[in-house]
């Protein structure tokens, strides 16, 4: 089997992920300057309500891509809510404290989510139910699966969609001049409340998609999910630059890639030295050495100290 | 008038409250073991957090440096100490020689890990940090083979108590006529740490040292022009957060007597900066208050939650520990509504919050 | 003009931010003891000169030569060092620090104590600690904003915020003191108190080098005078000359002020 062409079609799937999620990160971060720590938690939410969704309708007799679809749906609905209620009660009232506080809370809000979430769905691991068929496609000696294929599909979709949003509708542009400078945005009419909730509802229903997709693509999710998933993501951010939307895409994919690819040849690498479970240090290790030579990331803009 | 460049002496009410807080501190083991040796134990970690708050106090409330991978440091001291005090290797160095080593060693990952990232800006240090002291984590919980040195997600057991001579740590003794148990001797030593620490932190505040960190948190540009070296100065400040993050490993270690990855997790990091933020960064009594605070409330719940659902529904309806996390994650939300600077925070802080609000 | 003379020497210092040139070959000479004026329209180079000079911003081509020495690029503390000490034009002090401990912050370079004298306080440090409190109070009254020592920084009015800025700055015992429109924002009589000020600073031997846009202010106080235009100096002489020269009223003055 070709390893390299395997490694890069599982890390591109997982890459897709990261990006949605790092779009979250990033758009909040963008606008406000918060690292929203809960965001991880939001993802794990919107799987476990596509889960709950699934298994309910599951026997219903309607056919299973309108059972996922609804899933999706209900799923993005419920994020686009806690995103928004995130927003309205836990950091919109910290607009103006000290730096350092709205970043507690943040972690606070995490905190409450996961073990409401522990409460809700318990604590043991919850196997996805197979809905769709899965078909194994091989190309060159590596093999794909159609879950595959419509992850990347539907993530390429979304963010296309976002895309369009931030460039061409006046929300996205007043989103875009709010992240630019919020007191002059302010002064030209933008409704900066507004914008702000936007892009935490929008960040949210782009965690919930991802989650959906982490859900029937490892077909298992657990209430603690969400905090290497969020951690990941919110690397991916850094890594492209964060607030910058073209970053958190490319650093999502890139981030996948290499985490597959690490993982893939860490052994041969260190002469067996090293397993398999590092996997989950190359995200960092990458973040370090590339904020050394590009302290903004790799595609963010490079800031001058102004006097 | 501020009165913090001009000390006087303490005056005679202080060294009465001076003399209130002594004998309280006296007090509170035995106290505490009227209810079992384990409310000592809870004491003693509540000590070992007022330490590692204020050693990273120094990095975040002086130098303002968001460091999330604290516990990194923390975990480098502990086992460094478990290694070199346990049949694992078989090595059993004193007390004295490790703790230092641990703190050394403790440092010099701070150099490494700072000296490249200290330049980044306040976000993504806190990002590059919280990665490493995950590496950390990992590489703890991995490095069983093909060499066996941390011996993996088991921990590392039997590791050697504080010793002087023949007065160890782990036993009961009788000191002046009074019994004195293990968990009460590590609660004396660990209030002469904290008493140490405190004293540091105090002294830097108002030092040519502490002004520039002070410097560098208000304006890294201005800073600069006024001739501070931003980069020596910030990583000394991570440097001296990380060794003391070593030396409470190390004391961990000792007291514990065991070791595993899983005390080291983000979440130990975390609880450590909300311990200081939440009561008052840069304020010493806020974030010795914040430590005491974050200690107690879980332990409180953990004895208080069970007996409340069994007394209210005479059963129990919800898993205890995840309420108990489910409170701790609330109040971090709940004190950081209201109490937007910490709990206790410095006069300044608290003028400064109540300008922006108008 | 004789080597001991020359403080500053800017040889052919270019700087651009992309494609845009914001400092075209500048070269200039400022003598010890002078006040010399560095004047321009907006967006003439005049920060983006003085950015390069203290090493905040890195020049691409060309140097500068201060006392003899060739200055290394792009270390704003080095440049302190050597005796360059600037105040900023959108003021920069230490907002939640008391006006006296920022300029205390101005003694850390001539000073030594490390962490183990700060933790021990021994007697050196103990000492040195009296001998920088000392010197702060000595440069607030030198300003004239001594009964203000311990408000902070940010409480205080903005005219008394350029002065504690100038303190600042003085405190790292500078050659050359470096001032980016010092009189921005001052009414009349404020400008007036700085121009007895920056008068007095040169008496006592710091020489001074002034960017501003108040051109009343520069041609009273300054003994010679450049003029940026477009990141290149169109002009260099006394202050009369100046204000005759026509590339002058054409490029600053638009012709209108002469």
């Amino acid at each position: 089997m070709d390893t390299l062409l395997q490694q890069l079609i599982n890390g591109l799937t997982l890459g897709a992920v990261y990006a949605l999620v790092a779009l979250g990160y990033t758009m909040v971060y963008g606008i406000i300057g918060l690292i929203n720590f809960a965001h991880g938690e939001v993802v794990m939410i919107g799987t476990m309500v596509a889960f709950t969704v699934i298994v309910a309708l599951a026997g219903s007799g309607m056919p299973p891509l309108v059972v996922l679809a609804i899933g999706l749906l209900v799923s993005v609905l419920v994020c686009m809510v806690l995103g928004w209620a995130l927003e309205r009660v836990a950091y919109r009232p910290l607009r103006h404290a000290p730096r350092l506080t709205p970043l507690i809370t943040a972690i606070g809000m995490s905190i409450v989510l996961q073990n409401v979430a522990m409460i809700i769905w318990g604590r043991n691991y919850i196997t996805f139910p197979p809905m769709i068929d899965k078909k194994i496609y091989e190309v060159g000696g590596a093999s794909f699966t159609n879950v595959q294929v419509a992850i990347v599909t539907l993530a390429a979709l979304v963010m296309l969609g976002l895309i369009y949003l931030v460039h061409r509708t006046r929300i996205g542009m007043a989103m875009r001049a709010t992240a630019q400078n919020p007191h002059v945005a302010s002064l030209m009419g933008v409704d900066i409340n507004r914008v702000i909730a936007m892009a935490f509802i929008i960040g949210s229903a782009l965690g919930a998609v991802a989650g959906c997709m982490v859900g029937s693509y490892y077909e298992i999710a657990h209430y603690q999910m969400g905090f290497m998933l969020g951690l990941k993501a919110f690397t991916a951010a850094v890594l492209g630059g964060i607030g910058n939307l073209a970053g958190a895409m490319a650093g999502g994919l890139l981030l996948g890639v290499i985490e597959a690819l690490g993982a893939g040849y860490i052994g041969d690498l260190t002469g067996d030295f090293l397993g398999s479970h590092y996997q989950d240090i190359f995200a960092f290790i990458v973040l370090i050495i590339v904020l050394m030579f590009r302290p903004s990331g790799l595609f963010g803009e490079r800031t001058g100290d102004r006097a | 008038m501020n009165t913090r460049i001009r000390k006087s002496g303490p005056g005679r009410q202080h060294w009465w409250a001076l003399l209130l807080i002594g004998a309280v501190l006296l007090a509170v083991p035995f106290v505490a073991a009227l209810g079992g040796q384990a409310w000592v134990r809870i004491a003693n970690f509540a000590i070992l957090y007022v330490f590692l708050a204020l050693g990273l106090n120094i990095v975040v409330g002086y130098a303002g440096l968001l460091d999330l991978g604290y516990v990194a440091f923390y975990a480098v001291g502990a086992y460094v100490y478990a290694l070199l005090a346990s049949p694992h290797f078989g090595i059993h160095l004193p007390f004295w020689v490790i703790l230092p080593l641990g703190a050394a060693l403790a440092c010099l990952f701070g150099v490494l890990l700072g000296s490249p990232t200290l330049k980044l800006r306040g976000d993504y240090l806190a990002i590059v940090t919280l990665g490493f002291g995950e590496i950390i984590r990992i590489f703890l919980n991995n490095l069983n083979a093909p060499i066996n040195v941390t011996n993996g997600a088991q921990g590392i057991t039997l590791i050697d108590p504080i010793r002087i001579g023949d007065f160890s740590f782990a036993q009961t003794s009788i000191i002046l006529g009074v019994s004195v148990s293990g968990p009460q001797k590590y609660y004396f030593l660990l209030v002469a740490l904290a008493i140490m620490i405190i004293i540091i932190n105090v002294r830097l505040q108002d030092s040519r040292v502490g002004r520039a960190w002070q410097a560098i948190r208000e304006d890294e540009v201005a800073a600069k022009a006024c001739g501070i070296n931003t980069r020596n100065i910030k990583l000394l400040a991570f440097a001296m957060g990380a060794s003391f993050g070593g030396v409470a490993g190390g004391v961990f270690s000792a007291m514990q007597g065991f070791v595993s990855p899983e005390s080291f997790s983000l979440m130990e990091s975390i609880t450590i900066l909300a311990m200081v933020v939440l009561g008052g960064m840069g304020h010493i009594p806020g974030v010795i208050l914040g430590a005491v605070l974050l200690t107690a409330l879980p332990e409180a719940l953990r004895y208080g939650i069970q007996p409340l659902q069994q007394a209210l529904f005479g059963r129990m309806i919800v898993d205890p520990e995840s309420l108990r996390m489910l409170v701790f994650g609330l109040a971090l939300v709940l004190v950081m509504r209201f109490r937007p600077a910490g709990l206790w925070p410095s006069s300044q802080r608290r003028r400064e919050l109540a300008e922006s609000a108008d | 003009m004789s080597e001991h003379q020359v403080l500053l020497e800017a040889h052919d210092v270019a700087k651009h931010f992309g494609g845009v040139k914001a400092l075209h070959d500048v070269s200039l000479t400022i003598r010890r003891g002078e006040i010399y004026g560095l004047i321009g329209p907006n967006g003439a180079g005049k920060t983006t000169f003085f950015n390069c000079l203290t090493g905040l911003y890195k020049n691409e081509s060309g140097h500068f030569i201060f006392d003899g020495l060739r200055l290394a690029a792009d270390a704003p503390h080095k440049a302190a060092e050597v005796g360059i000490a600037r105040t900023f034009q959108n003021i920069r002090l230490f907002g939640n620090m008391t006006a006296i401990e920022n300029v205390m912050v101005g003694r850390h370079l001539r000073t030594h104590a490390g962490v183990f004298g700060a933790i021990s306080r021994n007697s050196a440090t103990r000492t040195e600690e009296a001998a920088i409190t000392r010197r702060a109070e000595e440069l607030l009254h030198y300003v004239g904003i001594h009964e203000r020592a311990h408000d902070y920084a940010k409480h205080l009015s903005y005219g008394d915020q350029r002065r504690l800025e100038i303190a600042r700055a003085l405190a790292t015992e500078p050659k050359l003191l470096a001032l980016d429109e010092p009189a921005a924002g001052m009414n009349g009589t404020e400008t007036e108190a700085l121009r007895l000020l920056v008068e007095g600073i040169c008496r006592d031997g710091v020489t001074v080098l002034l960017i501003e846009h108040d051109v009343k202010l520069v041609m009273g106080l300054c003994g010679r005078v450049a003029v940026l235009d477009y990141g290149e100096k169109i002009c260099e002489d006394v202050p009369a000359v100046v204000q005759k020269d026509p590339r002058v009223v054409e490029a600053y003055l638009g012709g209108s002020v002469a």
